[in-house]
């Protein structure tokens, strides 16, 4: 039982009702049932008047009406609907060709485009990508650690950078090779541009897949040796990996971004998850490269060292590329590879945890996934089952298969 | 067709002054904030919820404590399972893109038990669950929830296979089942645990709706496949009177992963681009769907269930129920299901500054690190495992990865010098070698030349520490 102050006491006004029911609720919440002691009420004079769009009747809030009607519950399904919802989006990303065949200028057996995206990657059904994303899987041009779950299948090419794009290629199926010169790092072997161009030049003769140059990460040196590449693959639109605002800083960038505009190349233009720094980079690019030679590498951190930066920094750029910022218009590519830095990865662990030679290849899947998501259009990989899995993924989520229901509705009951 | 709803403020749109005047405005400090519009403006960041605000709770404040909680629900509705303590609050999504809004309620993790067990097996399942953890930068990742499933066809075991569970376990329960009369069975003596019923469906719905009415549990609500079939049921059921809903779009990992994710990605855009408000519910994923396949080996039924779990922590699932216990397949999960929901504009870092270990004195090796919180929690754990006596510089790289930080520059041979110098370390130890990690070693050379202190490279991974220590410590010529 609760009482009403006399002055409160509705008299068939709904400007009375209107103002006390906020209060009248207030004092109703909580409260399963109501008493009405010693009121006559003539059903005819009344008239309940519930005022919409007060913001207090919301059964999300659990806070509601306790009493008045019973609902009326319905015996049969009530109808609705669904139209998805598409959004148009002003902006594109670009196209960027990798490799060039002979009419092209180049010797390669095939084109690749990538870039291309209208839409946020694989939200829409019906809408697949304009350019599936590609895979490029990596080869060394010297020994190097490798966790043992990739050594496996490469130990016998692993001297021979040429065998090893041939293995890459024809056994994983790999749409692009990455020659890392990683030998060419002055605190390594400081191998010579020259001979770095003769490694490049023996991969370029045993595949015929576009190939992305990887550097060492030396401002000075990587330029020396990009240019020197550059020139004696001229017209094979390669892919310099990469060019930073270090090379900006070390006045490297321009004689790179200048051959790779002379004999045809693209450009990889890596930045550390910081978008204002990769459009700094790309308008410094833009000064001597058409926006159509240049891919982005936002950074790809291994997953659980910080992966979740890496899809935020991709979501982001992808969307306000899509909303029309000009800037990020551009292709992004990953280094799945870099799952392998997380401990989880390789090193052995308590048996619960599985063994290092399923839970590596899968964290390296896992990584590729998520950013495959995130809108990625150049996965870097290396473990087969890795790429396989990804392939079929990315296979799947191009095409529209309708389901059968039927195939999963009994998986409360089934046995496993 | 789709409800016209008036689309309320999003939390983005959300002032702190649009909290701060339903609040009492006393400045009371109860909340431990210095005033109630800095309590406003966290709560508005994510970082505070209303119910911390003391004299809110006060019945004076009743009416602005529902206008607080309309003007703050979250597009997708957070609803609870189990009872307790040990209840999970799954949903609650402010957001499409996590660099919006924090995620809030990470997606629980639920293993699945069928009533065909032996005892024996059921009770070993049931422990290898509850025991499942790893740690991970200083923090335990556990799983969530189990979901007895009946495969018996028959009530009473059904009833047993939940009444043994309940007993073994505290964790959250998902009753898993389309035939009413099997789930009134298994509800009737541990409803107050609040189990989520699964599920509701074309057929079943009115009965399983009364049985939620009944006991008060949440609901899941089934449409494999049909997102029109499934808001019709969600239509239904609210106009029958239930509240708490989720809902199960289907779940289809070979093939129809695609669908799946596009499905989940679809009804999210719905929610939030066309605030359609029956949608507007936490999304179940089952990846334990993958063991529905004609596939014989059990390693590649696990891998695609984990490939198909991790998609769905990415693509908006807000709770899920999986079948392997197997660690490597359940480890990634928690890990990248921990990452996704921290807040994106904070680094998970920790203080820089210099840490001592064991008691160390002049002639103790000096190692530096990142104040990734993850790195710093990692080489920490290997340090103390090992019991090696040294002083780790933790040096600012805005909370970066080692890696990430040497060719972001975020770790360089200034910063490395700078940190030696404002920490005093020169006269914490009479020597002048510093040991960097292995993975910055192109910066050894700037380093001794913008330092004075002769630097050491050590190990790739933190793991090989105590060994390199071993190997290399004093130096020769120290």
């Amino acid at each position: 039982m609760f009482e009403m102050p006399e002055e409160q006491l509705p008299k068939g006004n709904k400007n009375m009702i209107r103002e006390s029911l906020p209060r009248l609720l207030g004092l109703l919440d909580g409260v399963e049932k109501i008493e009405l002691e010693q009121v006559a009420l003539d059903i005819g004079d009344l008239e309940f008047f519930i005022p919409t769009g007060t913001g207090q009747v919301d059964g999300r809030t659990g806070f509601h009406l306790p009493v008045t009607t019973v609902p009326v519950k319905p015996t049969t399904l009530i109808p609705a609907g669904f139209s998805p919802y598409k959004e148009e989006f002003s902006g594109r990303i670009r196209e960027v060709m990798l490799g060039a065949t002979r009419a092209g200028g180049g010797s390669r057996s095939r084109v690749l485009t990538i870039g291309g995206a209208d839409a946020p990657p694989f939200a829409f059904i019906g809408n697949p990508p304009v350019n599936p994303p590609v895979l490029a899987v990596d080869v060394f041009d010297m020994d190097i650690s490798l966790p043992r779950a990739i050594k496996t299948g490469i130990k016998e090419v692993m001297a021979d950078p040429a065998e090893w794009a041939r293995l890459n290629v024809n056994k994983f199926g790999a749409d692009m090779v990455t020659i890392h010169l990683m030998s060419t790092d002055p605190l390594i072997n400081n191998t010579s541009p020259r001979d770095a161009a003769r490694t490049v030049e023996s991969v370029l003769q045993a595949v015929d897949v576009p190939i992305i140059i990887g550097g060492c990460g030396d401002p000075h040196k990587d330029s020396l040796v990009f240019c020197e590449i550059a020139e004696m693959a001229h017209g094979e639109r390669l892919l310099l990996n990469s060019v930073t605002l270090d090379m900006a800083e070390a006045k490297t960038l321009e004689p790179v971004a200048r051959a790779a505009k002379k004999h045809n190349h693209a450009v990889l233009g890596f930045t550390g998850l910081e978008l204002n720094k990769a459009k700094e980079l790309n308008r410094r690019l833009y000064e001597y490269l058409p926006p159509e030679s240049i891919v982005m590498d936002l950074t790809t951190v291994a997953l659980g060292y910080g992966l979740e930066y890496s899809f935020t920094i991709h979501e982001r750029a992808r969307y306000a590329a899509l909303m029309g910022d000009s800037e990020l218009q551009h292709p992004t590519i990953s280094a799945s590879t870099n799952a392998w830095a997380a401990r989880e990865a390789w090193m052995k662990m308590d048996a619960r945890f599985g063994a290092r030679d399923i839970r590596g290849p899968l964290w390296e899947t896992l990584n590729a996934l998520t950013l495959l998501l995130a809108g990625v259009d150049v996965l870097m990989m290396m473990h087969p089952a890795a790429i396989r899995t990804v392939r079929e993924t990315v296979t799947n989520l191009t095409k529209h298969e309708p389901v059968n229901p039927d195939r999963i509705s009994g998986w409360a009951g089934a046995r496993i | 067709m789709m409800a016209a709803v008036t689309p309320k403020k999003t939390i983005r749109e959300i002032s702190p002054i649009d909290v701060y005047r339903l609040l009492p405005r006393t400045n009371c400090r109860e909340c431990g904030e210095s005033n109630c519009m800095a309590f406003a403006t966290r709560v508005v960041n994510g970082e505070l919820t209303i119910d911390e605000c003391p004299p809110l709770r006060k019945e004076e404040y009743h009416t602005a404590h529902g206008d607080l909680n309309a003007l703050l629900a979250p597009p997708v509705r957070v609803v609870a399972i189990g009872a307790g303590s040990r209840s999970i609050r799954i949903g609650g999504k402010h957001v499409l893109f996590r660099h919006d809004f924090t995620y809030h309620n990470p997606v629980p993790i639920a293993l699945d038990v069928s009533d065909d067990l032996p005892a024996k097996d059921l009770a070993d399942r049931i422990k290898t669950i509850a025991d499942f953890s790893y740690n991970y930068i200083g923090r335990t990742l556990t799983l969530d929830a189990i979901a007895v499933r009946s495969t018996r066809n028959d009530p009473s075991a059904f009833a047993a296979t939940i009444k043994a569970v309940a007993a073994r376990t505290d964790l959250p329960l998902i009753l898993c089942t389309t035939d009413p009369a099997i789930m009134a069975e298994g509800l009737r003596d541990i409803s107050v645990r609040r189990p989520l019923i699964c599920a509701a469906n074309q057929e079943n719905w009115n009965a399983m709706a009364d049985l939620a009415l009944q006991y008060n549990c949440p609901l899941v609500v089934s449409a494999p496949g049909d997102i029109g079939l499934l808001r019709s049921l969600v239509k239904t059921l609210t106009a029958y009177g239930v509240r708490d809903l989720v809902l199960d779009p289907g779940t289809f990992v070979d093939p129809g992963i695609s669908e799946t994710l596009q499905t989940f990605t679809e009804i999210r855009w719905a929610v939030f681009r066309e605030h359609d408000d029956i949608l507007g519910h936490p999304l179940l994923g089952i990846p334990l769907t993958a063991w529905l396949s004609s596939e014989i080996s059990r390693n590649t039924i696990a891998w695609k269930e984990a490939c198909a779990a991790s998609m769905l922590i990415t693509r908006y699932a807000d709770l899920l129920i999986m079948h392997s216990t197997e660690g490597w397949v359940l480890l990634p999960q928690l890990i990248w299901r921990f990452n996704i929901y921290t807040d994106p504009r904070k680094p998970v870092s920790v203080d820089p500054g210099v840490r001592e270990f064991g008691t160390p004195d002049k002639n103790s090796p000096v190692l530096v690190t990142t104040n990734y919180a993850l790195t710093y929690f990692t080489v920490e754990s290997d340090i103390k495992a090992a019991h090696v006596t040294c002083y780790l510089v933790v040096i600012d790289t805005g909370g970066i990865s080692v890696e990430s930080a040497v060719a972001g520059r975020y770790l360089t041979p200034d910063l490395i010098s700078n940190a030696l110098r404002d920490y005093h370390v020169d006269q914490l130890v009479s020597h002048r070698y510093v040991i960097i990690p292995g993975l910055a070693s192109r910066l050894s050379g700037d380093t001794e030349d913008a330092s004075g202190w002769k630097v050491i490279v050590g190990p790739k991974d933190s793991s090989g520490i105590a060994q390199m220590i071993l190997d290399n410590w004093p130096p020769e010529r120290m």
